[in-house]
């Protein structure tokens, strides 16, 4: 491969991957007068971001997430103002559902303890006020924990409305474009494709499934996995639930659109072909959806699946992400591994991504999600 | 255990019953999966059931079916499922259907897929109101309870239209007009065409003849119809459109449209086989080897599901591939291939002739920025070009966004026109804007069976 010299301008920050990631960290960037270019081995969406079931969650997220998660709902809820577009979010409880008194139990003690920690967005729903919210629901169930104003959203729109943003800022996006190599020259990373050469003293990798290769490339291999989490949406039903609606016992994510259709994921995989873009959907997966969907509503015994779908996402051994600096190079930033749940956190963690770059630092603790946790262990 | 069989057939129309035949006789497993009760197919429908009264009606070309079919009935070792709708090809072709409401799955050692032609949507101002239909379902009527309308107006271009026409004509009940869109001029420039497609030329006298029945039956006929639009409040009232520099307007409460048939993409799309815009025939096609294999190995096409040819090369295309595969799997076929391959080059001599003359009418190619393009999300062709001009640089990106082929057609209706509004906004080749990635289930499915299905249990209908 020759290195073409670069046409373009050094931007402040390249990043990798037109994912939520990388178009909310773009757009955060470019509002604090970074200049910024975006380059996207597809297009912008393409992936996991772009086909998500559009939970917008904070409920029942790991302890090291809630920070980040909780702030981005107040971005979430400020959207319009900050994208000119509402992106289809809607504000809509979020559900986790006890199918027994041992699983409400256990919930109940995690709204306990995430309150010690001065948190108080959980709420815990006993049998009657389950019921009041999800009146169509199966009658073993016992109870839930809520997140009264979280809420969902359309994906792709979401994804593509940060990019629009970005763009009106300054930020320039170029599709189609793969990274190949990542090379540190005279104080500059180069980044190089298969046509082209991009150079910029920061670098931001966040680019889902595929993140795994540039950070071995740079001597941080971590274990990203390659998932396709399936999803399946249904005919049009009467209108019975405005809540998204999740399982504690088995997976499941399960939401009512505006238009009368069901989305319902969560959880079960497919098999994902990262290197051809490809992924299969199984069945014999999806038959367990559809069985913990009717089982919990009943009324969806009369629904008829209309298309079944997968995307790309890169999923972390410990399911929660690699966010922050890299631990051996000045100048590449890490966010991808979100283990799909990342599509809610896009907003804080783009904001946090922009202010790590302009900054060095952030006010946040990211020590948690740092890219050398999976090694800890040998190096002792 | 999931069965295996060596040749699975999706379809039982003409090339998937040849298709068996051929296989079977090689002592290949074979099993045939279609979702009508009887085999044949839309060409040959409800042939073993037909009256003789309707076999005059429907004529000799759907008469001589019943030989094919009787010869596939009496096939040994061809397992035929009617009544089976195949919902998705899972990895290493796991065909998964539904069959008396309950799914199970098959793996294909050859998957050959003979789901043939639908009709090309024809977008135009009206097309969604009650009451208007196509020439295939009138034809369908007549092929299964010999149902016609009175006083339907048949609007568009293409072989079918006037095969209906004289065939309705037969069965007493003409049709009130024929609106035809061919240009009045287009007839001189294929005379290039129609030389070359005098070796074929029964086809030609064939046409020639339907058309003087029907004009001999006093049909009105109105030539080189422009700006077709159907008009009516709740439903069809009348069919308006402009003919030799004259507007007309003729009042029905039927309006049959017709242009053309093109392949139904959806299960080799579904398969991620490479496809290829062709402009003759404009619709797209999937690349197939001479022995009519797709992009993807032992997936292969028969019938007019790789390109429209007609019903009998989709039975030779269908013993074709029935031999190529028992060829594959060791079994000797002799000359039979080599003869079939000539056999259907012949054949083919008429089509460039048809395919110029018939060219759908640039109205349902480009439809008006007001007419709607996707039926079941309700979006209009005006839409689409906004989102292309907004930077949406294909089918995909226009579905996410304006939900087109999102609804339970699963882009069937719309997947054409959305490509070719797009190619035409945007300047780019119907090739590089490409097609809808067609997601399963193929057909909906209801959630229950779903929740019932295990891809591991043997099919209980089957002692093998």
């Amino acid at each position: 491969m020759t290195i073409v010299p670069a046409p373009h301008t050094t931007p402040d920050l390249l990043v990798i991957g037109g994912g939520i990631h990388g178009c909310a960290a773009a757009l955060f960037a470019a509002k604090r007068g970074m200049s910024v270019t975006v380059i996207e081995k597809d297009s912008v969406a393409r992936h996991a971001s772009g086909v998500n079931a559009g939970g917008v969650r904070r409920l029942g997220r790991d302890f090291a997430e809630v920070p980040i998660s909780v702030r981005s709902m107040q971005i979430w809820h400020d959207i319009p103002d900050l994208l000119g577009e509402d992106c289809g979010f809607q504000i809509a409880p979020q559900i986790k559902l006890a199918e027994n008194e041992e699983e409400l139990a256990g919930l109940r003690k995690r709204a306990e303890e995430l309150a010690m920690l001065g948190f108080e967005h959980e709420v815990v729903l006993d049998r009657h006020r389950v019921r009041e919210l999800l009146p169509a629901v199966a009658d073993h169930v016992v109870g839930g924990l809520a997140c009264l104003d979280d809420g969902f959203a359309q994906p792709f729109w979401t994804t593509t409305a940060f990019r629009r943003k970005a763009e009106q800022l300054g930020a320039v996006f170029v599709e189609g474009t793969r990274a190949e190599r990542l090379l540190r020259e005279a104080g500059n990373w180069v980044v190089t494709t298969l046509t082209d050469s991009y150079r910029a003293p920061k670098v931001l990798i966040s680019c889902g499934a595929w993140s795994g290769i540039l950070a071995a490339q740079l001597d941080e291999p971590v274990p990203v996995q390659a998932i396709a989490p399936l999803m399946l949406v249904t005919s049009r039903l009467p209108a019975f639930c405005n809540a998204v609606v999740g399982a504690t016992g088995r997976p499941l994510s399960f939401k009512q659109m505006p238009n009368g259709t069901v989305v319902i994921g969560g959880g079960r995989r497919g098999i994902a072909e990262p290197a051809s873009n490809r992924s299969e959907i199984l069945f014999s997966q999806l038959r367990l959806t559809a069985d913990t969907a009717i089982s919990l509503f009943p009324i969806m015994a009369g629904a008829t699946i209309i298309r079944a779908w997968s995307g790309i996402e890169g999923c972390m051994p410990d399911e929660i992400p690699v966010i922050g600096a890299s631990r051996k190079h000045e100048g590449i930033f890490y966010s991808f591994g979100y283990s799909a749940h990342g599509f809610q956190l896009g907003p804080a963690v783009g904001e946090l991504m922009a202010e790590l770059a302009a900054t060095g630092s952030t006010q946040t603790d990211l020590s948690k999600f740092s890219i050398d946790r999976f090694h800890s262990n040998q190096c002792q | 255990m999931t069965q295996l069989k060596d040749v699975v057939i999706i379809g039982a129309g003409p090339a998937g019953m040849a298709c068996a035949v051929e296989a079977a006789s090689k002592g290949l497993s074979t099993v045939v999966l279609d979702e009508n009760p009887q085999p044949g197919g839309q060409i040959y429908r409800a042939i073993e059931s037909a009256t003789e009264n309707r076999l005059r009606v429907l004529g000799q070309d759907y008469a001589r079916g019943r030989e094919l079919a009787s010869e596939f009935r009496q096939a040994n070792g061809v397992d035929y499922r009617p009544g089976s709708t195949v919902w998705n090809i899972g990895p290493d072709r796991l065909v998964e259907f539904s069959r008396d409401g309950k799914s199970s799955a098959i793996r294909a050692g050859h998957l050959v897929v003979a789901t043939g032609a639908i009709e090309r949507p024809c977008p135009l101002p009206g097309w969604t109101l009650p009451g208007v239909t196509t020439a295939g379902a009138l034809q369908i009527l007549l092929k299964t309870s010999g149902i016609t309308y009175e006083g339907a107006v048949l609007t568009g271009s293409g072989p079918l239209l006037w095969l209906l026409a004289a065939q309705m004509v037969d069965a007493g009940s003409p049709p009130k007009a024929i609106v035809e869109t061919v240009p009045r001029e287009r007839l001189f420039r294929t005379l290039p065409e129609l030389i070359a497609a005098l070796g074929a030329r029964e086809y030609l006298l064939k046409g020639m003849s339907m058309i003087r029945k029907v004009k001999r039956s006093g049909v009105r006929i109105h030539l080189g119809a422009e700006d077709i639009a159907i008009e009516g409040s709740g439903a069809v009232s009348a069919i308006r459109f402009r003919s030799k520099g004259t507007e007309h307007r003729i009042a029905t409460d039927t309006v049959a449209l017709h242009q053309g048939v093109v392949p139904n993409q959806q299960v080799t799309r579904l398969l991620g086989c490479r496809h290829f815009w062709d402009d003759n025939q404009k619709c797209f096609r999937p690349e197939l080897s001479e022995d009519r294999e797709t992009s993807c190995a032992h997936v292969y096409v028969a019938g007019d599901g790789g390109g429209i040819e007609g019903a009998k090369s989709a039975e030779m295309q269908g013993r074709l591939v029935g031999l190529a595969i028992a060829e594959k799997e060791g079994r000797g076929t002799g000359p039979r291939i080599t003869e079939l391959r000539l056999a259907l080059k012949r054949e083919a001599r008429v089509r460039p002739f048809l395919e110029k003359l018939y060219t759908p009418s640039r109205q349902i190619l480009h439809p008006d920025d007001a007419t709607v393009i996707c039926r079941c999300e309700e979006v209009t062709a005006g839409s689409v070009r906004e989102t292309v001009a907004q930077g949406a640089p294909g089918p995909n990106q226009v579905k996410s966004f304006l939900r087109t082929g999102m609804g339970p057609c699963q882009g069937r209706i719309c997947g054409l026109v959305v490509t070719s509004v797009i190619s035409e906004s945007s300047g780019k080749s119907p090739d590089d804007v490409d097609y809808y990635r067609i997601r399963p289930p193929l057909k909906p499915l209801p959630l229950a069976e779903l929740a019932d299905y295990s891809a591991d249990m043997p099919d209980s209908r089957d002692p093998a």
